[in-house]
């Protein structure tokens, strides 16, 4: 079968494959790879971008970032991120996408709206929510002070025990319908009959999705869980649009602390260990995941 | 039975209401909010605009104060090329990664697929060096080609996955029909795949018309900022006039949710059909 396709397609293949190929290899080395590479190199040199890059420095730029507190600030608040996600946005997906994923009158019309924020920009997300916990205008005075009189003039994003959470609270609502499609997708694989057959055999519905639906789900919830996962070592767009890792590196995560101490201050030798870093702990966390991945998946 | 079956949909229903109300309780703010004076939004978070402003979209949109339409062309220029030249060089790679043998195939791939480990922050100063030695810092062109290029790896692998689920009989087919490897691909693969190609460029679509930390660093010039930025650079000017930041807010999210009611199917399983095959 093989040696029959060569010897009718072999000939232009060839010209063709190269003829396919070489302007994405171009584009792709040119702006992935050689960049990825000049990063390793970067990363050992004091450089301000002007001028030859000669001064190297070794690991200097290494040990600073991994001793720097600010920085084990961001990646402490990364974690958090993580947590968070894993704990309290992936089961309101779940929940959810077991609500919308079935017969239920309606289910479309919820879905799109629990949808509609994963479309707008985190930017755009981020202003609008700095409107709704603005102290004067937002939520705390209008809402929570009719309640709890003491806090007037909470300032959430102000306050470096609050700030944190009140972002996770705007990743919360922006991607929990991202999720919950994942999950419906991953219900719709499931055949109806295990449901039928779990009903005749006496189960509740509580009973029906805890002990069958969600064991089937779980392939689906492990690409759910490795993207929030990634996605919440990346946060920046929308921490930028609201704090910028204020007050005092309070709401600092990995890669507002890279472009605030590599290109605000154009150090882009220090920028790119702290890159190599960034990089480093995605490759951790990826490896010890997929290891459990192959485990659950035996 | 019966009873008992109502009152469990009826709580299903509560939690859906409830979660539906707290997805749209900040866009309904904003709406409002933009549409009072700054008065009111002060005093009056839920209530009702008393009087309606439309003059603050009319203050927003004057060119004086926002160049919201500019902004908008700019992100849509930058979608549109990256768009056009994410698709083009995913489909030809994809075609030739999946369906053209010759020697060193599988290694073509392989090297694609690194790009996968790597976010686009973790190249962003090499690239800035770069894209500044190539006189693109401050063009549209040092925001589509990156952007494309971050693109390809996850998209070569969407088309080298549709392209290798075409029949191996067609391809035999049409070789006895007379139809050279070229023809085939431009007169019957690409005409049949219009399902891969929708979710390639909705995913991109949605990447680009939303990225932000990109445009961040290469663009320089209000002229050419795009509309996330041009939403952070119009906060900035007027932090005090919430009810003209609300505007500019809704109007920056009227092309968004315009696409999102029409391609809403492309986009969700887009994404989800690619997670799945990942």
């Amino acid at each position: 079968m093989l040696f029959k396709r060569k010897s009718k397609l072999g000939k232009t293949n060839i010209l063709m494959a190269f003829t396919f190929l070489v302007i994405p290899l171009i584009l792709y080395t040119l702006f992935v790879i050689i960049p990825i590479v000049q990063a390793v190199r970067y990363s050992f040199y004091k450089w301000n971008g002007l001028g030859p890059m000669t001064n190297f420095v070794g690991l200097k730029n290494f040990i600073e970032v991994i001793t720097h507190d600010v920085f084990h600030k961001a990646l402490l608040n990364n974690f958090i991120i993580i947590a968070l996600s894993l704990l309290l946005q992936l089961p309101t997906a779940l929940l959810l996408a077991l609500l919308v994923g079935r017969r239920l009158k309606g289910s479309v019309f919820f879905r799109s709206i629990f949808f509609l924020p994963y479309i707008l920009s985190e930017v755009i997300a981020g202003v609008m929510w700095q409107f709704i916990y603005h102290p004067q205008f937002g939520i705390p005075n209008s809402f929570l002070a009719k309640i709890f009189p003491s806090l007037q003039t909470m300032a959430l994003l102000g306050d470096p025990k609050t700030v944190l959470y009140a972002i996770f609270v705007v990743l919360w609502w922006k991607y929990f319908g991202l999720h919950m499609v994942l999950y419906i997708a991953g219900l719709q694989n499931i055949p109806d009959e295990l449901e039928e057959a779990a009903y005749i055999d006496g189960a509740n519905e509580f009973q029906l999705n805890w002990y069958v639906i969600i064991p089937l789900l779980k392939p689906t919830i492990l690409i759910s869980v490795f993207f929030s996962i990634i996605g919440s070592l990346q946060v920046f767009d929308l921490v930028w649009a609201m704090t910028k890792g204020d007050p005092v590196h309070s709401s600092e995560t990995m890669v507002t602390y890279l472009y605030k101490f590599g290109f605000q201050r154009f150090n882009l030798g220090y920028g790119s260990a702290v890159a190599i870093v960034i990089f480093f702990i995605c490759l951790i966390i990826n490896y010890f995941y997929q290891k459990l991945l192959m485990r659950e998946m035996k | 039975m019966v009873i008992r079956d109502k009152t469990s949909i009826a709580i299903k229903y509560v939690i859906l209401i409830f979660f539906a109300i707290v997805t749209l309780i900040p866009i309904i703010l904003t709406i409002l909010g933009s549409l009072k004076t700054l008065g009111q939004l002060r005093m009056d978070l839920f209530g009702l605009p008393n009087p309606v402003m439309w003059q603050n979209y009319i203050d927003v949109l004057d060119p004086k104060r926002s160049k919201f339409f500019q902004n908008l062309l700019n992100s849509t220029i930058i979608m549109v090329f990256t768009v056009a030249i994410d698709l083009a060089v995913s489909c030809l790679a994809g075609y030739a990664l999946s369906r053209l043998k010759f020697l060193g195939r599988e290694l073509i791939y392989t090297y694609f697929l690194i790009g996968l480990f790597f976010p686009l922050a973790v190249a962003i100063f090499p690239l800035y060096i770069e894209i500044r030695n190539m006189k693109l810092l401050d063009n549209y062109f040092g925001i589509i080609l990156p952007q494309a290029a971050f693109g390809m790896p996850w998209h070569i692998m969407l088309a080298r996955g549709f392209f290798m689920q075409i029949p191996k009989e067609l391809e035999e087919a049409a070789v006895i029909d007379g139809c050279g490897p070229w023809r085939f691909f431009f007169s019957i693969v690409i005409p049949m795949s219009p399902p891969v190609l929708t979710t390639i460029a909705v995913l991109t679509m949605v990447g680009s018309w939303n990225s932000f930390f990109l445009p961040l660093i290469i663009l320089n010039s209000e002229k050419l900022y795009t509309l996330p930025m041009g939403v952070m650079s119009f906060q900035g000017q007027y932090y005090y006039n919430w009810q003209l930041v609300l505007a500019y807010l809704i109007l920056a999210m009227i092309p968004a949710v315009i696409f999102y009611a029409f391609a809403q199917k492309y986009i969700i399983s887009g994404l989800t059909g690619g997670a799945i095959k990942q």
